[in-house]
């Protein structure tokens, strides 16, 4: 072909064939879901067009003979620091089709990762190191509002009693949970893997907006359900099916707007679970259109409560923006037992790229301020903080409790455990990896049992590291770390960023 | 039929929380009816109750009355507040006064019929599932946002019983983001109160039946005249597609 149109020339990623290793055995047909290679009945051979590759290396991993790779285009736009290839590519887009730019997974924008700035303290000499491997060390979380202070009387038989009623409590055996994921935005076999991944390791996955499916309720001591601006699925038996109901207001990848679900993924079970007809599009407003103000939010905190019958902790799910300290504590004010905050570099389904990539703060600084300002306020035992968006590793975990939080949700982690490679096109419905897709030809690619038993290994891998860690901070139990800034050090970071972050340079 | 076991409750001053403990374990008892006499605004009466209970409420009950109620059925002897029905899934709520902002909100089943006027957001995400199918009816005038992202049921809207005589029958922005189900207005209804791309169409003999049956519930419940209530024409308001941002978004 002689001309072809800009967009079309300047594809992302370049698939090279080894003609010598490939065999002509059509694997990388089937297993593109975006018809990147095809069998050419004239050449009797397998071909590929660049331009629909996405880049997820799917093909690559099957390949029985090791015949394909999959590099970046090396042919680029001609260098400028302001035009980055990006903005060229979705003007051409967007001047193509008038659309808005839609994207998937977290935001690929270069903003500072301040967990890389941050460095863990370790003992020596004096307050010893412990080794986790032969003495005891408790990961043991509790989510929910503590009392400001317990009255323990003696009882009959000389025995301590409490007398202070407790509020209800989410048990976690480590403080690592599965984020919100709907059921829709990602297929059934991952929903069961997680149930059953987080029954295997003590913790809780959350349902995301999209309803619970019936055959899921038996894992409820391991869930908690979430109730979004659609709805979608809420009624009685969902709300009282888990440990805890989520009110999601925000999400980091796309604060302030609302969810979208495309017809195209609305099969019979999602219909089902939703109670939605199948193949109408599944839309969560922006707000919740019951939640004006912090009093209106009250109101639904309570509602939950007694349909709960105070049995359930409420958590409320804000995305990281500017304001967040001040809107958390209205949060905790409103009778919250748990404020969730999710960080700019949060994942999601479908977000417009603009909002995904310049809306919202990273949750390191969100995070640390949000439990400052509890903390001055005096109320930051009414509420437990869950730290969401970008927690990569168990260091990431340790980082995010020493700046306050009590607990953190995993969801890209989770998917890049079984399998995700970080392409961004979960909004396709087409995902090569069976996540993000619920056709059933694509689906059965990931296996729940294969899968359940990835997430708990990563579970329990970051679990032990934690373990480790804590260890040789001298300290035995995640508790002692919660908040405990002094065992952060910031490097290469400006004043400013250290007092945000409430922690000293590294060397003082 | 079950016995009906009637419990007369006073709310008074009594708290909210306190009063909806009283009424579930009376309904554990095995109490199915329930006359609640000098309401003052108690919040999350039925809510979240299930089964073949009645209840008759004097007074004015607070917000999120029947808030994920899945059977009750509630008569209001007088105004309700806001939040009626939010997220309900099945029983009725009558009100023979007017109500305020957002009802039935999200309700997937069951019905509310106001006799008098509604404030704004009424019936916002209201969705239908296979034989669920919400109704409101509403005797008098609405506010803004009537139906928006409505996905499915029904809203009739009369304009009739309204203390409102100088009003449209309905606010601005009526059916904005609306992808399922229908509203039906008794009389006419100004283009300009509508959402983007709608606009209000004459029905036709199937739509005549489902306002008719409605009606003659309505009437029934609320003890007016169905006759002089279908003696005027009706429009309705469709949504033009049920994926109205199908075709916003572009991969990048």
């Amino acid at each position: 072909m002689l001309f072809q149109p800009v967009n079309k020339n300047y594809h992302e990623f370049c698939i090279i064939r080894d003609k010598d290793l490939c065999i002509n055995c059509k694997v990388c047909v089937r297993q593109c879901s975006y018809e990147a290679h095809y069998w050419d009945e004239s050449r009797q051979k397998v071909m590929h067009d660049n331009t629909k590759c996405i880049g997820c290396h799917r093909c690559e991993a099957l390949c029985p003979t090791a015949a394909l790779n999959i590099v970046n285009k090396p042919s680029d736009f001609r260098t400028n620091s302001l035009w980055r290839p990006v903005f060229l590519q979705n003007i051409y887009k967007q001047a193509d089709t008038g659309g808005v730019l839609l994207a998937g997974m977290g935001s690929p924008v270069d903003i500072p990762v301040y967990w890389d700035s941050m460095l863990l303290d370790a003992s020596q000499v004096t307050n010893p190191s412990i080794d986790p491997l032969r003495e005891p060390m408790e990961l043991k979380t509790f989510l929910g509002a503590k009392p400001k202070r317990v009255k323990i009387v003696t009882g009959k038989d000389g025995k301590p009693e409490l007398k202070t009623k407790l509020s209800p409590q989410i048990e976690l055996d480590v403080p690592i949970m599965f984020a919100a994921m709907s059921f829709g935005a990602i297929n059934f076999n991952l929903h069961r893997a997680m149930a059953r991944a987080a029954t295997e390791t003590g913790t809780v996955y959350n349902t995301g907006e999209g309803g619970l499916h019936k055959s899921l309720y038996k894992y409820g001591k391991n869930t908690i359900v979430q109730v979004a601006s659609g709805r979608f699925g809420v009624h009685l038996d969902y709300l009282k099916a888990g440990v805890g109901i989520e009110i999601k207001v925000g999400q980091g990848a796309k604060p302030g707007i609302g969810g979208h679900l495309p017809g195209e993924k609305i099969n019979d079970q999602v219909s089902e679970t939703r109670m939605i007809p199948i193949g109408s599009d599944a839309i969560s407003p922006a707000p919740h259109h019951d939640i004006y103000s912090i009093e209106d939010l009250l109101q639904l905190i309570f509602a939950l409560k007694e349909a709960s019958e105070y049995k359930a902790p409420i958590s409320v799910k804000i995305a990281a923006v500017h304001n967040v300290a001040a809107i958390a504590s209205g949060i905790a004010r409103a009778g919250a037992d748990i404020v969730t905050i999710d960080g700019m570099r949060g994942g999601t389904g479908a977000a417009p790229a603009m909002i995904r990539d310049n809306v919202g703060i990273p949750i390191e600084l969100a995070l640390a301020q949000v439990d400052q300002r509890l903390r001055d306020e005096g109320i930051r035992n009414k509420v437990s903080i869950v730290a969401a968006g970008g927690i990569r590793c168990s260091a990431d975990v340790v980082k995010a409790i020493a700046l306050g939080a009590d607990a953190v949700y995993i969801g890209t982690a989770t998917l890049i455990a079984v399998g995700c490679t970080l392409c961004g096109r979960c909004y396709t419905g087409k995902c090569p990896w069976g996540i993000a897709t619920n056709d059933p030809k694509l689906s059965k690619r990931q296996n729940p049992d294969i899968a359940a038993k990835k997430l708990a290994n990563l579970i329990r891998a970051w679990g032990h590291e934690i373990e480790e860690m804590l260890g040789g901070m001298g300290l035995n139990s995640i508790e002692s770390l919660r908040g405990n800034r002094d065992k952060l050090r910031g490097v290469g970071i400006s004043d400013i960023e250290l007092d945000i972050l409430g922690i000293k340079h590294a060397g003082r | 039929m079950a016995k009906i076991i009637t419990k007369t409750l006073s709310a008074g001053r009594t708290y909210y929380k306190q009063f909806n403990e009283e009424i579930r374990a009376l309904v554990k008892e095995g109490v199915n009816h329930f006359i609640i006499n000098d309401c003052n605004g108690q919040r999350y009466i039925g809510t979240a109750m299930e089964g073949d209970i009645k209840f008759d409420i004097h007074g004015v009950p607070g917000q999120d009355l029947a808030a994920f109620m899945r059977g009750p059925h509630i008569r209001i002897h007088n105004n309700a507040q806001d939040g009626v029905g939010n997220t309900m899934d099945a029983g009725r709520v009558i009100i023979e006064g007017l109500a305020g902002d957002v009802i039935g909100y999200a309700m997937r089943g069951g019905e509310i019929f106001i006799q008098g006027d509604v404030g704004y957001r009424v019936g916002i995400h209201m969705k239908a599932y296979l034989d669920h199918q919400p109704k409101i009816v509403i005797g008098g005038k609405a506010g803004d946002f009537l139906g928006e992202y409505m996905a499915g049921g029904i809203i009739l809207l009369l304009g009739m019983f309204s203390d409102k005589p100088d009003s449209p029958i309905a606010g601005r922005s009526l059916g904005t983001g609306m992808h399922g189900g229908v509203i039906y207005v008794r009389g006419e209804i100004p283009e300009d109160q509508l959402g983007p791309g709608l606009h209000a169409q004459p029905v036709d003999s199937e739509d005549l039946k489902v306002i008719e049956e409605l009606v003659k519930e309505y009437a029934k419940e609320l003890k007016l005249d169905s006759t002089e209530i279908m003696n005027e024409g009706f429009v309705k308001v469709r949504p033009f597609s049920h994926r109205p941002y199908g075709n916003l978004y572009v991969a990048c």
